[in-house]
């Protein structure tokens, strides 16, 4: 019971936060397409633009991989007889990434489309417009350090 | 590492000479042309029209880039990956005058390959045309008499659709319903498909009329008429088909024929360009009868040689002068080859303003810090440098702004080697993985600190980097204002707050709580007490002159109480350095994961090793390419934010200079 809880933990994470990064990714895409269609010079800016809900994914795949690697599911002893208590500790370690990751991605995802619309008006201007998806993506990475502190403070 | 100053110049010259001046400061690219709007009351400065000419060179240069796309898409110019880092053809003066000499011909050569483009969208456009009336024919194919046939002397023929599948009987029938007193008729189905049955029907010419009421009746529709016979028209088309894509395939080759004068063309198109950049500065220049003046601003460093060169060649006065404050001058940096390439970063947020310093310096040194951080592995930093190194090296003509980032990026790839050494990150854990899975053996990477099994040790590191980058700012402050001498601000925003953020840290380390949780030493509480005293004094200092625009004093202490509020941005800017932790950690897990797959394919002999590097070799390429955008996107941020919240506003304009902003060469100016 304790060691399947702890998966789900690990799953959400990794679950939640592709989640949130696909449908942000997905969405900065098509304002990046538009861009393009209209100035395909701006193809790199806008690739970058788009990429930047993309991170969410990685740092959920990120603490997936962390407490996978914990609990001994990635080629090591899986602990069948983890107590329930343990597999909480690992469930509630991974919420953080797994619903942050998701609304952050999501929320991000605003951000760069109206950052692609800045470098469609302003292409001289996309210094600054890489700035505005990046202070939402420091709640992610709150939410990602807490996790891995919070994973790695799990007494095994 | 500074802001060049700049000298307002004044240069008045002979008429005559005005257009080989202007090409001469173009071709120097130092000099930015200061342009005033036409003053009518002027009497003895006006200024000249030049808009004609001006259009005609944009004109003239527009064409040449049309036929260049139409040569283009003809005969497509051989292009390797690595061209868009190839920069501009240089040629010497010499040639650019030879070159200029063949404009009309090549101007001529533009009109052809024009007009072989307009020839060939006419015989494009023939081709859906004709296919549509071989359509429209097709169904008639078995019609021995002509679509106009009408008759014969004594019967009237009709020939038509209905648009619906009938036999003739049935048709045969509706006639005869809807003209019952028709004598003779004769239904001929020569065709029924989609829907559409094309018939031929006679009948008495007498009965002419009757039966072509009936036929309007079932909605009874005539072909667009030809005197051919069908299967001859049908022919004929062929024939103009054929003709048309013969057309289209030797107006190609006529346009392909062109190539070789590809570079001509290109030339001209930048020649023309060049011109009407200088006929549009001619039309902003004041002038007499005989003289006219340039005003423009000039990096004082080139003031000099500049001066001399003008004065040499041309009859002319030039005066050098200080600028006015009042004075818009644009902002040019000049920063050492170490500093000279995030100078890109500077210039995307803002350039330097008015009294401000040029921040360059300190940013680099911090940039590849930071970038290397947070891409920190060896292996990723080592094929970065070598990368941009071998680019730098093998394209000799490469343009400025692209140099400059590449060499940013270098310099990134220096940081990220260095911190991979110190978090033992080759390709991730790969040395460990192949020693244990190719080798049998148990291999440890020397390194500092694992990030991954001592999260809180880097965690501690990323903030002390991020104090020390804080503090800087705060010093630039400082120095800014002790410059331009304002003491008090010197002292109530930099000193004070320094106090205060320096006093908490201290006071910090000796509490139970913060070095429990960073598993620090605590220091001696001698120490922690200098840090509350050094925090007091501060704190006290900010409510006194946070506010100090303020006559009022009880708003002035609002405002103190709430500039102290800002003691928790210090704190959000102190946790933003944690990026460096998170990051470091997505580059290394995601490289290991990768390491980990091709670890597990490895098993099966021969066949396992393929997969392995495959894996190996795209795994890392890919968090190569995701991690790197990740560690410019932060560095930017935590420069912009952070760093740059600090002592930065930034507002200048940059210089730019009257040059040739050509698309193909550059001139070589000795």
């Amino acid at each position: 019971m304790g060691i399947a809880l702890a998966l789900l933990g690990a799953a959400s994470a990794a679950l939640f936060a592709g989640i949130g990064s696909a449908i942000g990714v997905g969405r900065a895409g098509q304002a990046a397409a538009g861009l393009v269609t209209e100035d395909p010079s701006q193809f790199s800016r806008a690739l970058i633009l788009q990429l930047l809900p993309g991170t969410q994914g990685i740092y959920g795949l990120l603490i997936a991989f962390i407490a996978l690697s914990n609990i001994g599911l990635l080629g090591g002893q899986v602990d069948t007889g983890m107590s329930v208590g343990t597999g909480l500790m690992y469930l509630f370690a991974c919420l953080p990434m797994a619903f942050v990751g998701l609304v952050s991605a999501m929320q991000q995802s605003k951000a760069s489309v109206a950052s692609i619309g800045l470098v469609a008006k302003r292409p001289d201007q996309f210094g600054k417009s890489m700035i505005f998806p990046a202070m939402v993506e420091t709640y992610a990475i709150l939410a990602l350090l807490i996790s891995i502190l919070a994973i790695n403070g799990i007494p095994r | 590492m500074s802001v060049l100053p700049m000298k307002h110049m004044i240069v008045c010259a002979k008429r005559q000479d005005r257009k080989a001046i202007l090409e001469k400061l173009q071709r120097t690219e130092a000099v930015e042309i200061i342009s005033r709007e036409d003053d009518e009351s002027d009497e003895v400065f006006n200024r000249i029209d030049v808009s004609q000419s001006s259009q005609l060179f944009v004109k003239n240069s527009a064409q040449a880039e049309r036929a260049l796309e139409v040569l283009n898409s003809a005969a497509p110019e051989k292009s390797s990956l690595l061209s868009a880092f190839a920069g501009r053809t240089p040629i010497t003066l010499e040639e650019y005058e030879a070159n200029a000499k063949k404009r009309d011909k090549v101007m001529r050569d533009v009109n052809d390959i024009l007009k072989l483009d307009k020839e060939l969208t006419e015989a494009k456009a023939d081709i859906p045309r004709i296919t549509t009336q071989i359509e429209a024919l097709t169904p008639w194919i078995g019609l021995t008499e002509p679509l106009s046939f009408a008759g014969t002397k004594k019967t009237a023929a009709f020939i038509g659709t209905f648009p619906e599948l009938l036999t003739e009987a049935e048709i045969a029938e509706r006639l005869a319903a809807a003209a019952p007193d028709v004598e003779a008729l004769d239904v001929n189905v020569i065709n029924s498909e989609d829907n559409i049955t094309s018939v031929l029907i006679s009948c008495l010419k007498t009965e002419k009329d009757k039966v072509d009421e009936a036929l309007r009746r079932m909605n009874f529709q005539r072909p667009p008429v030809s005197d051919l016979i069908p299967s001859e028209q049908l022919d004929a088309y062929d024939r103009e088909l054929k003709a048309a894509v013969a057309k289209i395939d030797s107006t190609r080759e006529a346009i392909a024929s062109y190539a070789d004068k590809r570079e001509d063309i290109k030339f001209i198109a930048d020649y023309f360009r060049m011109r009407a950049e200088k006929y549009e500065v001619l039309g902003t220049l004041a002038q007499t009868k005989r003289t006219f003046i340039i005003e423009g601003f000039v990096p004082e460093q080139y003031a000099g040689t500049l001066e001399q060169d003008l004065s040499q060649s041309f009859d002319v006065a030039v005066e050098m002068l200080d600028p006015e404050p009042s004075e818009d001058v644009p902002v040019l940096l000049k920063n050492g080859p170490f500093a000279e390439p995030v100078e890109g970063i500077i210039e995307s947020y803002s350039m330097p303003g008015a009294g401000e310093l040029d921040p360059t310096t300190p940013v680099a040194c911090f940039y590849y810090i930071l970038f290397g951080m947070m891409l920190s592995d060896f292996a990723y930093g080592a094929m970065m440098s070598l990368a941009t190194f071998v680019l730098i090296k093998k394209m000799k003509n490469m343009e400025r702004p692209m140099r400059k980032t590449l060499t940013m990026f270098f310099y990134c790839g220096l940081g990220t080697m260095l911190s991979g050494i110190l978090f033992g990150s080759y390709f991730g854990d790969a040395p460990t993985v192949i020693a244990s899975t190719f080798f049998g053996k148990t291999l440890e990477v020397p390194k500092l600190i694992d990030p991954l099994s001592q999260p809180m040790k880097m965690l501690v590191l990323c903030f002390a980097i991020g104090i020390i980058h804080l503090f800087a700012g705060l010093v630039i402050n400082l120095y800014t204002a002790l410059k331009q001498k304002r003491y008090v601000d010197a002292v109530s925003d930099s000193v004070l707050w320094m106090l205060l953020v320096a006093g908490l840290l201290l006071f910090g380390l000796t509490t139970d709580m913060v070095t429990g949780m960073f598993s620090l030493n605590k220091i001696s509480p001698v120490a922690g007490n200098i840090g509350k005293i050094m925090a007091v004094i501060g704190a006290i200092g900010i409510v006194l002159m946070d506010g100090r625009e303020s006559r009022n004093w009880f708003k002035r202490t609002l405002k103190g109480l709430y500039g102290l509020y800002n003691v928790t941005g210090y704190l959000s800017d102190l946790l933003s350095y944690s990026r460096l932790l998170a990051l470091g950690l997505a580059t290394s897990v995601i490289s290991s994961v990768f390491n980990q797959m091709g670890s597990m394919v490895a098993g099966t002999p021969v066949v396992g090793v393929i997969f392995f590097i495959l894996i190996f070799i795209v795994g890392h390429l890919l968090n190569l390419a995701i991690n790197a955008l990740g560690a410019y996107v932060h560095a930017n941020r935590l420069q912009y934010v952070e760093f740059f919240g600090k002592f930065y506003n930034g507002g200048g304009r940059k210089f730019t200079p009257f040059a040739t902003n050509t698309k193909y060469i550059k001139i070589q100016d000795q």
